[in-house]
Order: C-alpha cells, then structure tokens, then sequence
C-alpha cells in the first residue's frame, strides 16, 4: 500500500527520506573533507539526522539525548581540540596519496556491504508480544530496577574519565 | 519510497553505511583527531542497529534505548579521555599525525 504524497503518512515518509539524506551528506562531510574544522561540522549534521531517525523509531527521548550530547557536547569538545592542536594542512593534503583513499573506500565499502547483504538476507523473528510500550516511563523504571548496577558503573566510568583526562592533559605542562 | 520508516531493513542498511564511513575515515584520516571522528561514526551506526531491533524485533523495547544512552555515555568518556591524550601528544611531539608518532619510549 503506497499513501499519497500530501497524506500525514506521505508527508511522514518524505520527511524521512530528507533525514536519511542529511545523515548520509554529514558522514560524507565528515569523513572526506580535508580541514578538521568542516569535518566536525559534518559529524554534527549527522548526528542531527541520526536523531531524527531516533525520533521515527518511537524514541523522542534518546533523540533529545543524541542532540545534547553528541551535537552540543562531544562536538564542541571535538572542536576545541581542534582550536587547541591544530594540525598542519599541507602537509596532511601532501601525505594523502590516492592509493590510500582507493584502500580505504574498498575497506569501508566491503564491510558496508558485508552488513548490509547479513541484515538484508537475514530472517527475523518478530516478537509475539511486548511487554511495555517503551515510554519514558518505563525506561525509568528499568533504569533504576533491572540495570542500576549498569547505571552506576557507568557513573563511575564516567567520573574516572573526567578524573584521568584532567590529570593527562595536565602532565606535561611547564612552570612559567 | 514512502513507507521506507515503517521497515527494519531501511534502519539496518543506514546503520551499515553509517559504519562503512566510519571505517574508511578511520583508515584514511591521517591526524588523530580525523580518526577519533570516524569512531563516533561508528558508534552511531552500532546504535542505530539498536535502536532499529529494539523497535521491531526486542519483546521489552526499553533494552535498546538504555543500551543506546549507555552507549551515548561510553562514547563522552571515550571523546574526553582521547582528546587529552591528543593534547597531551600534541604538547611533546607538536603534531597529532599518525606517522610522526612512531617513538614508544618517552
């Protein structure tokens, strides 16, 4: 069954096809540009795409989170990095001969295409019932019963983190 | 062409690209930073897979999202700690390219 264009469903889908087409623009950004600067702001259109489809997989919650903090914290963070080590482009844009760029894309292409043949001729089994509705709710309620021991961890991961880079990028500073 | 949302295989097959590109920026980026980009490719196309079971296929569609903001949580840590480490090589060798980084006693 196919909705016509001006439908809620139709409009739905082209919506859709947009979102599908910044995300893949972003990585192409990302990933073939040769400033560092332009190719942070590819990852961040992506990463607003990928929220998008997110927000199509009935998960507005973890498409608000991919936006906070993939686009307004690990870019940003990304970003200042650059500002702060900025690496020479000319000799980077000398040094990329186009032997590498041909391996690299056969890399990436034959495991794209390896993923995709295994999800396309795959047989899944739908489920016969779910549970809960995956709400907000619901995901709450799991967080803090079924895996709050996961959750902790990750806090504690996340507080050596903040900890050992503080104490790396302090190591080898000079008193003056 | 429009009910393309509604399909597990659409999600799939964005998540298989998603990491491809991040495969091939990790191979062909010459500095530390451009690599460090290609991996959040890379997670992100793990978590769209997630995501995408988790919507079609998981009996309890809570599993993937809190694998997913676990996920979100694990790449933060993984961005921080990296980039010191970059400001850290950038501090003794003043460069962040690959192949200018080849000593290992400091």
């Amino acid at each position: 069954m196919n909705p016509s264009l001006f439908s809620p469903e139709g409009l739905a889908g082209v919506i859709f096809l947009i979102l599908i087409a910044v995300t893949m623009i972003g990585a192409i950004i990302a990933t073939c540009t040769q400033r560092l600067i332009r190719s942070v702001t590819g990852l961040a259109v992506c990463f607003v795409g990928v929220a998008g489809l997110y927000y199509f997989l009935n998960s507005p919650f973890v498409a608000m989170m991919e936006l906070l903090i993939y686009v307004g914290a690990v870019c940003v963070t990304i970003a200042f990095a650059i500002m702060l080590a900025e690496p020479d482009e000319r000799r980077l844009a000398r040094k990329m001969s186009g032997l590498s760029g041909g391996l690299a894309a056969l890399c990436g292409g034959a495991v794209s295409f390896a993923l995709a043949y295994a999800a396309v001729t795959g047989h899944w089994m739908a489920p016969a019932a779910q549970v809960n509705d995956g709400s907000l709710k619901m995901i709450g309620h799991s967080l803090l019963t079924t895996y709050s021991m996961v959750f902790e961890l990750i806090s504690i991961v996340l507080l050596v983190a903040i900890i050992g880079s503080m104490a790396l990028a302090r190591a080898g500073r000079r008193k003056n | 062409m429009l009910t393309l949302s509604s399909q597990l295989n659409t999600y799939l097959i964005i998540g298989a690209i998603l990491f491809g590109f991040g495969i091939f920026g990790m191979v062909r980026r010459p500095s530390l930073i451009g690599m460090l980009i290609a991996v959040e490719l890379v997670l992100s196309g793990a978590s769209i897979n997630f995501m995408a079971f988790n919507r079609f296929l998981a009996p309890d569609p809570t599993v993937g999202q809190i694998i997913t903001l676990f996920i979100m949580a694990i790449a933060a840590a993984e961005a921080a700690i990296s980039l010191s480490i970059v400001i850290a090589v950038y501090r003794n060798y003043k460069s962040i390219e690959v192949e200018d980084l080849v000593e290992l006693k400091g």
